[in-house]
């Protein structure tokens, strides 16, 4: 099969370019490929770690869509197969983008239960029917391919929650074990954080677990409208 | 001044709140006008006045502007928020939009009821 793959190395390319491989291989996933490339050429870099779609290591833009290599059968994808990094991140090296600004966002939402009560012997419980609401927003590895697909965060990486985080944000605001949700929802009533989502759904359309910011964001405001009226 | 990010301006769900309603406002406007000129093909100039010159028809077309209006002016200081990154030029363009929007909504008050 025949690929295009994004290369730069800072320290000695002066500007990013595009490389051409070709490698024996027709099925698999595209994480098998890569590493067939990567014999060719160890100068190749990617993250990738778990190689089941789990870690959320090796999301890259295949094709034009962000997804996930280690899920995406090769089968499924047209020649030249053209891989580049996330859009919208600072690239480090190659396939290798700097997280920094999606992970700041995502700690921005408080991404934790927040319960000032004393702790019980055992666990906080929940009803079956109050955890059956964090079913699809508990879910998400952070891999970043909806953010990085999301035209407002790439205007606004370092004032827009993003996708990712937004979904997290209503994983707790969704949780009834979590007491500030006051607290989130004042702080996500802003023009930015929370604001700038236009409803696009790229986010849906490339998340590699299937999961729905696009809904969790809407779930967001309806709590927001049924506090305010 | 240091040159920290800063956000938490704590509004946004009144104005995407409105900015439906709006939308729902111009779009029975428009479904209205439509029903309208279906039923009166050919409608000229002495037709127009005629639908024109009743209060009702004035004020919902009033109310169908200034929806429009305050619809354009979240669709607007959206866009500059997302492309215009400074925010002496954001304030300049946010400042002229209003103004030009008031104006219009001025201008719209003179039309409907100046004839």
């Amino acid at each position: 099969m025949k690929f295009r793959i994004y290369r730069y190395n800072p320290e000695t390319d002066a500007s990013p370019y595009m490389q051409a491989y070709e490698v024996d291989i027709s099925q698999g996933m595209l994480l098998d490929a890569i590493l067939l490339i990567k014999q060719q050429d160890d100068s190749l870099s990617l993250r990738k770690s778990c190689r089941e779609g789990v870690c959320g290591s090796d999301a890259m833009n295949i094709n034009g869509r962000n997804g996930l290599a280690c899920i995406t059968p090769l089968s499924t994808l047209k020649e030249p197969v053209v891989l580049r990094p996330l859009p919208g991140l600072p690239v480090i090296r190659d396939l290798i983008v700097d997280m920094t600004q999606f992970f700041r966002q995502y700690h921005s939402i408080k991404p934790y239960l927040v319960n000032n009560d004393p702790p019980p012997e055992t666990e906080r419980l929940q009803s079956p029917a109050q955890r059956e609401h964090l079913n699809g927003l508990y879910e998400c590895i952070l891999c970043g391919c909806c953010t990085t697909s999301c035209p407002s965060f790439w205007w606004n990486p370092d004032k827009f929650v993003g996708p990712a985080g937004l979904l997290q944000a209503y994983r707790f605001i969704a949780d009834t074990r979590d007491q500030a949700t006051i607290e989130r929802l004042d702080d996500l009533e802003d023009p930015y954080r929370l604001f700038r989502c236009h409803t696009i759904m790229n986010c849906v359309d490339v998340c590699p677990k299937e999961l729905n910011p696009t809904e969790a964001i809407g779930h967001i405001k309806d709590m927001m409208v049924r506090r305010l009226v | 001044m240091v040159s920290r990010v800063v956000v938490g301006a704590h509004y946004g769900l009144r104005d995407w709140l409105i900015q439906r309603v709006t939308a729902g406002v111009m779009a029975l406007g428009c479904l209205s006008l439509a029903i309208y000129l279906a039923l009166h093909p050919g409608l000229d100039y002495q037709g127009w006045r005629a639908l024109f010159s009743g209060d009702a028809v004035r004020t919902f077309a009033l109310l169908f502007m200034l929806c429009l209006y305050y619809h354009a002016w979240i669709g607007v200081r959206d866009i500059a928020m997302d492309y215009i990154k400074p925010v002496w030029l954001r304030l300049l363009i946010h400042v002229f939009v209003i103004l030009t929007l008031i104006v219009y909504a001025i201008w719209s008050v003179q039309i409907l009821w100046g004839y």
